[in-house]
């Protein structure tokens, strides 16, 4: 019992647990980092990334929104404010499509609940503003979106359809 | 004599020669050091950086070389905000407190055998008088800072420089008796010989003592209790902001950098080339002792980047055990030790 | 120029010991006696007492007054409390204070008429080896008297504040780092089947 006291003394003395976890460290140095530099370099990104939203359209340009209003009902933070009216052709369309960003938490519960794939949420991320009222994002904008990125939405949804 | 200097009456000219030579000693000491200070922290990010399979800064200039001077400018530009409540004078008095003796402590140390702005006699004990006061800069900050955290960091700290001062203490009287001499210069000129003869190897306990020692007295994580992020936002300085909290920064690294050096003096053969009486390497490989010195420095300087990355922060208690439970014995037994090798007269260091 | 530094120092050295007993704060009351010790070991360097300057700095500076003023960040002391009696006992105080200053004037007095001019110092005059030389030879005795008074005085301040092994519950950290993780963690093959 003595003996093993003074030899685990003395092992603290030379601080060999110590060193050991210096070598540790001074190994991890000359190892390979794994930082990203980011503008330059990306990571890998999922075809169901959650971004920035979208409204889309079908082939013919129709809008595909018909304003049921789940999204609305469904979205936690109630980032979503939804007016419609029935249109000349007798069709419900919205008039108003709001996406306030700065409370939108991305659960994608949206796109979720859509039963015609008309609210998304695209790959991109990269966007930013410097008033409030740009992160709203309405109707128009999220049309945009939707036309700018319709190629890359389209193939997500077709390599995802499988699963949904 | 510059002819300015002669213009002046008799008396004065002596006295105005030698403040100019002071000065511009001073100058020439500490423009280096604050540029080293200042690539101390970045040298700091990138090697924690790199043991955390990490990158560090690497966006300002070119390998983020010019972050240092980006850190400056925005800490320059600061506000220093004053606390309500806060004692206004020794507010703004703490940081240059801290700073002051971490600088003055520089004016006797040798960087080769001829170079030394005051060669005095008690160099040593000059060293260890000023690194002492340092802790009155984190005290009074604490304090007139009127807050909490800084307060509690503020006792944490003059508990803990009083324990390991000790150790400290214990540990530069081995050298002292070792050496011969409190002048630093001589206590280097003792050393020559070879690596065998350097101080580390007959001294080696108190040699670890005291590096850990300073460790522990520049506030450097694993003994960083006195700012302790996690538990005490930032201690002493967390009321601090822009110029203020850079100077209590230059501060610390500063005295990190006068800690290595004096590892590098008192046990590591200071400016001596460590190939000094190797058969043909110590005669093809003749460099300027002040290259030595700089790598020993440099070696220590890394060495406190490494414990940093390496171990978590010690326990309060556990910090104070240790400076007195465990290094102030052991330092004095191994001082009694070296008195008797000393008195003994055992080659080569004692001879 | 000696001359100015040194009445300079002297007349900062009188100021900040009367700023001791008569600042409110005791955190401003401490911190004028770390300038009054500053300051009186600037005199001594003017005595060519580089080593006694230092060491005064060293000492009382840097160990004495951290402890100093650690009590009083951790006392939060009253000062009003302790200033009560100031005019009662001022009479008492300056009697100490005057029978001081008759005593070192006239030690000075016998010093001067013995020394009687300027004496050629050694060359190592101040330096350690030449205090070590004079304590451990001409100043024996009273040297270490002095060291007996100091560890009796150690013992007795321990002796009066150690109460004796107490039941505690608190933390013994020597224990907690000896523990190794062998000791508390042990590994057992379990038996699938069962």
């Amino acid at each position: 019992m003595m003996l093993k006291y003074v030899r685990q003394y003395l092992r603290g003395l030379l601080l060999l647990e110590l060193f050991r976890g210096l070598r540790l460290t001074g190994k991890k140095m000359f190892e390979p980092k794994v930082t990203v530099r980011y503008p330059e370099e990306k990571t890998p990104q999922s075809g169901r990334f959650r971004g920035l939203h979208a409204l889309r359209r079908y082939p013919n340009g129709e809008e595909r929104c018909i304003a049921c209003k789940l999204c609305e009902a469904v979205c936690p933070a109630c980032a979503i404010t939804i007016e419609s009216e029935q249109r000349a052709d007798g069709t419900r369309r919205t008039t108003r499509y709001d996406i306030d960003l700065s409370k939108c938490i991305f659960c994608g519960f949206c796109e979720e609940s859509c039963p015609v794939d008309a609210i998304v949420e695209t790959r991109f991320q990269e966007y930013h503003a410097e008033r409030h009222e740009d992160l709203i994002m309405t109707k128009d904008k999220l049309l945009e979106v939707g036309d700018r990125l319709e190629q890359q939405l389209a193939e997500d949804r077709a390599a995802d359809a499988r699963y949904r | 004599m510059h002819p300015l200097v002669m213009l002046l009456p008799d008396p004065w000219q002596e006295a105005s020669l030698l403040l100019l030579t002071t000065a511009v000693g001073i100058v020439m000491i500490l423009v280096p050091l604050l540029l080293s200070v200042a690539y101390l922290t970045f040298a700091e990010r990138k090697v924690i950086g790199y043991m955390q399979s990490r990158l560090g800064p690497n966006r300002v200039g070119p390998y983020g070389w010019l972050q240092p001077i980006a850190d400056a400018m925005k800490l320059m530009f600061k506000e220093v905000v004053i606390p309500s409540g806060a004692n206004r004078g020794l507010f703004l008095a703490a940081p240059i407190l801290s700073l002051t003796p971490s600088l003055a402590a520089w004016a006797v140390i040798p960087f080769n055998d001829t170079a030394v702005l005051a060669d005095i006699n008690a160099g040593l004990l000059y060293v260890l008088a000023l690194t002492s006061l340092a802790v009155y800069g984190v005290i009074i900050a604490g304090w007139a800072s009127n807050s909490k955290y800084a307060f509690l960091g503020a006792l944490r700290s003059a508990a803990q420089i009083v324990a390991y001062e000790i150790a400290m203490g214990f540990a530069l009287v081995g050298v002292l008796i070792a050496g011969g001499s409190l002048n630093l210069g001589d206590i280097v000129r003792a050393q020559s010989g070879s690596v065998l003869h350097w101080f580390w190897l007959p001294l080696l306990p108190l040699f670890v003592i005291y590096f850990i020692s300073g460790v522990a007295e520049t506030n450097r994580a694993p003994f960083d209790v006195v700012e302790g992020e996690s538990e005490l936002v930032a201690g002493f300085h967390v009321e601090y902001g822009g110029m203020a909290f850079a100077m209590f920064f230059m501060a610390e690294y500063a005295n990190m950098i006068m800690i290595a050096v004096l590892c590098a003096l008192l046990f590591m053969g200071g400016w001596l080339s460590p190939f000094e009486s190797v058969p043909w390497l110590g005669e093809q490989l003749v460099l300027p002792g002040l290259f030595w010195l700089l790598a020993k420095t440099s070696l220590f300087l890394f060495l406190f980047l490494w414990l940093r990355a390496t171990f978590p922060r010690y326990r309060y208690d556990q910090v104070m055990r240790l400076g007195w439970k465990v290094f102030i014995p052991i330092a004095i037994v191994w001082v009694t030790l070296v008195g008797l090798l000393a008195a003994l007269r055992v080659p080569p260091w004692f001879d | 120029m000696t001359l100015i530094a040194f009445y300079g120092f002297a007349g900062l050295y009188l100021l900040s010991g009367l700023l001791v007993v008569t600042l409110r704060n005791p955190m401003h009351a401490a911190l004028s006696l770390v300038l009054a010790f500053f300051s009186s070991a600037a005199l001594w360097l003017f005595l060519q007492a580089e080593f006694l300057a230092l060491l005064l700095v060293l000492i009382y500076v840097g160990a004495v007054m951290v402890l100093f003023l650690f009590v009083v960040l951790l006392l939060d002391i009253n000062l009003a409390v302790l200033r009560e009696g100031f005019i009662r006992w001022l009479p008492v105080g300056g009697a100490v204070a005057i029978a001081m200053a008759v005593g070192i004037i006239a030690a000075l007095y016998t010093e001067l008429e013995d020394a009687a001019g300027a004496v050629a110092l050694p060359a190592d005059y101040g330096s350690a080896a030449w205090i070590g030389q004079h304590l451990y030879t001409a100043y024996l005795y009273p040297f270490e008297l002095a060291g007996a008074v100091l560890l009796v005085a150690i013992v007795a301040a321990i002796a009066m504040t150690h109460r004796g092994r107490r039941r505690r519950r608190a933390q013994d950290p020597a224990a907690q780092s000896r523990v190794q993780a062998s000791r508390r963690v042990r590994l057992v093959q379990l038996d699938k089947d069962s």
